[in-house]
């Protein structure tokens, strides 16, 4: 069997490394539930108990009442409807410049393929090695002159700014097979039917990575949107939640809290494999 | 067909070859129109909000800019007057002690989790799964969720924990000496799982047989961990570590929702430091200092991006 571990077959049949392993296994399993588990069921239960039970007792198992008024008063009351809709308008943008410019510049870069393409590919590759907070102050009044703050195009925009989509999807046309490209050109295809018709349709993966981990980046930023956009009615949730705290009941802040992870929660369940497999991440890992 | 090993590498001769008499599959080569309507979106987002931002950062460091009169060349006044600002300092130990505080707490975790992990033969995917839920958490939701985690009453969620087993109460985030480590074991909890993943990814990479070679010369199950596995993630550990840091110098969240730098600045750190000098005046925001103190930061980081870099490439090789 070559898929094995440290432990061989032969130290699975000695009793004393089995009943160890079986200890730690458990004991490991348990441990992940309390941390991994742990704080969204607490979420999930806060969000429908009342706030004095909360309070008094956050480590009871099961609530004296439930009071599943929260979600409806966090969901209308308190405009958490309107910050939702707002966080997924700012991912849904930020998804669809992402891949418009991930998949056109990899189109461009790896299979028409100009002279200067090093060149470029380079010029692209080197803004990896910038961290971000260079660019914070220069880019938020780059925002201020093209007077995008408070629209959605502020996030949008800056968002489609990102090698590693490129680096991506650019290695993926690579690996893809020239001789369909040339069947296609020899059918009369011009670029652009190529791009669309025979390029994209064979993407359908690595789209796939792009898309799932542009979206749950727009839904984790923080800081950026929260300087782009000042005025409350075109905040995300990420930015509203903080300042909400300050004036609404606990139980209801709660519920918004457990509103606001469940679509990222949701993402990374139907797509567990895409996060887990280490596809995606050890291409990260090997930049 | 690649071309016969034997091919030398001489410059090609003067006489130009003659034409081969099959003309190889002709690319598809652009460089026209076409390409750069496909080149566009790239162009005009990286320049605007990539390229130009860098270029304009390093200008602006050596300029006075408010956004009322025109900029004004002032030399190396702004990274004079961030050395000399005494918070500067404080920011840098508490980035330092956030980051030997994230190594201590979050490099040993998942690199253990990992190695028991790989050893599970029955619903491995559980344990994957659950250890990389807090990493699809939406950070500031964890944040705010540990805040409540972290109250410092006697009946706070943590301090019931602790009280149950006869410790505590913790002020946790109430208390300059305890406030970075609160941040720490959050963020710990927030970024392990992905470590854990690529961690697995890399295990799957040891090769069986020497495992199988330590057996022979009769190895312990430790002694296997020991002197195979952990030699063979030594590339991945590096990265990891490189990562880290780089990760743990910009750390922002934590501290500007958890404790806002406070108490008494024990946790503001130097990206938080930046942000308050560009954006949390409200008397317009001093933009040089805030992108000199980013270019210093930025070497420093760029350096360990580099080194990062030429070990990735020296790692996915072999």
């Amino acid at each position: 069997m070559s898929d094995r571990g440290v432990l061989s077959s032969f130290d699975w049949r000695r009793g004393r490394v089995r009943g160890t392993a079986r200890v730690v296994h458990t004991v490991l399993l348990v441990l992940l539930f309390l941390a991994g588990l742990g704080p969204v069921l607490w979420l999930a239960k806060s969000a429908i108990t009342p706030t004095q039970d909360t309070l008094r007792d956050p480590l009871a198992l099961w609530p004296h009442g439930f009071d599943f008024a929260n979600l409806a008063t966090a969901w209308t009351r308190v405009q958490i409807d309107k910050y939702f809709l707002n966080t997924v308008l700012i991912a849904a943008g930020a998804w669809l410049v992402q891949l418009l410019v991930a998949t056109t510049a990899g189109f461009a870069l790896s299979v028409l393929r100009p002279r200067y393409r090093k060149v470029l590919a380079g010029v692209v590759l080197a803004t990896l090695f910038v961290p971000s907070v260079v660019l914070l102050v220069p880019l938020y009044l780059t925002v201020v002159d093209l007077s995008m703050i408070n629209t959605f195009w502020a996030v949008w925009l800056p968002a489609g700014a990102n090698a590693f989509n490129i680096l991506l999807v650019q290695r993926f046309f690579d690996n893809l097979p020239r001789e369909v490209f040339e069947a296609a050109r020899v059918d009369g295809a011009g670029p652009f039917r190529l791009f669309w018709s025979v390029v994209l349709p064979m993407s359908r993966p690595i789209l796939g990575v792009v898309s799932v981990f542009a979206v749950i980046a727009a839904w984790k930023d923080f800081l950026w949107p929260m300087l782009v956009l000042p005025d409350p009615a075109v905040q995300p949730l990420s930015v509203r939640l903080p300042a909400l705290q300050r004036f609404i009941e606990l139980d209801v802040f709660l519920a918004a809290l457990a509103i606001s992870t469940v679509i990222p929660v949701a993402l990374f369940l139907a797509f567990q494999r895409l996060f887990l497999n280490g596809g995606a991440l050890s291409g990260a890992v090997k930049g | 067909m690649t071309a016969p090993p034997t091919v030398d590498r001489r410059p090609a001769p003067v006489v130009p070859p003659p034409a081969p008499v099959k003309r190889r599959v002709r690319r598809v080569r652009g460089g026209g129109l076409g390409t750069v309507v496909f080149l566009l979106p790239m162009l005009v987002v990286f320049g605007l909000f990539s390229w130009a931002p860098i270029v304009q950062s390093v200008v602006m460091s050596f300029q006075e800019t408010n956004l009322v009169t025109a900029p004004t060349f002032v030399g190396l006044d702004n990274f004079r007057a961030v050395l000399a600002d005494p918070l500067l300092w404080t920011a840098v130990r508490n980035t330092l002690w956030f980051a030997v505080l994230a190594l201590l707490l979050g490099y040993p975790i998942p690199l253990v989790a990992a190695v028991l992990m790989s050893e599970v033969r029955r619903f491995k995917g559980l344990y994957s799964t659950l250890a990389y839920l807090p990493v699809v958490i939406p950070p500031v939701v964890a944040v705010l969720l540990w805040k409540f985690f972290y109250d410092a009453s006697p009946t706070g969620v943590f301090n019931t924990l602790l009280g149950s087993v006869g410790l505590g109460p913790v002020p946790w985030l109430q208390d300059a000496s305890t406030a970075m480590v609160s941040l720490v074991i959050e963020a710990t909890w927030a970024a392990a799982g992905g470590t854990v993943i690529i961690y697995l990814a890399a295990l799957t990479g040891v090769p069986p047989e020497l495992y199988e070679a330590a057996e022979i010369d009769g190895a312990s199950v430790w002694g296997k961990v020991w002197h195979v596995t952990i030699p063979r993630l030594r590339g991945v550990l590096l990265i990891t570590f490189i990562l880290q840091i780089v990760g743990t110098a910009q750390v922002f969240l934590e501290p500007f929702l958890f404790t806002g730098g406070g108490p008494a600045n024990s946790t503001t750190t130097i990206l938080l430091l930046i942000y308050n000098y560009a954006f949390a005046n409200s008397l317009g925001g001093d933009y040089g200092s805030a992108t000199a103190l980013s270019l210093m930061l930025a070497v420093v980081l760029g350096v360990l991006s580099a080194v990062y870099f030429r070990l990735t490439r020296s790692w996915s090789a072999s």
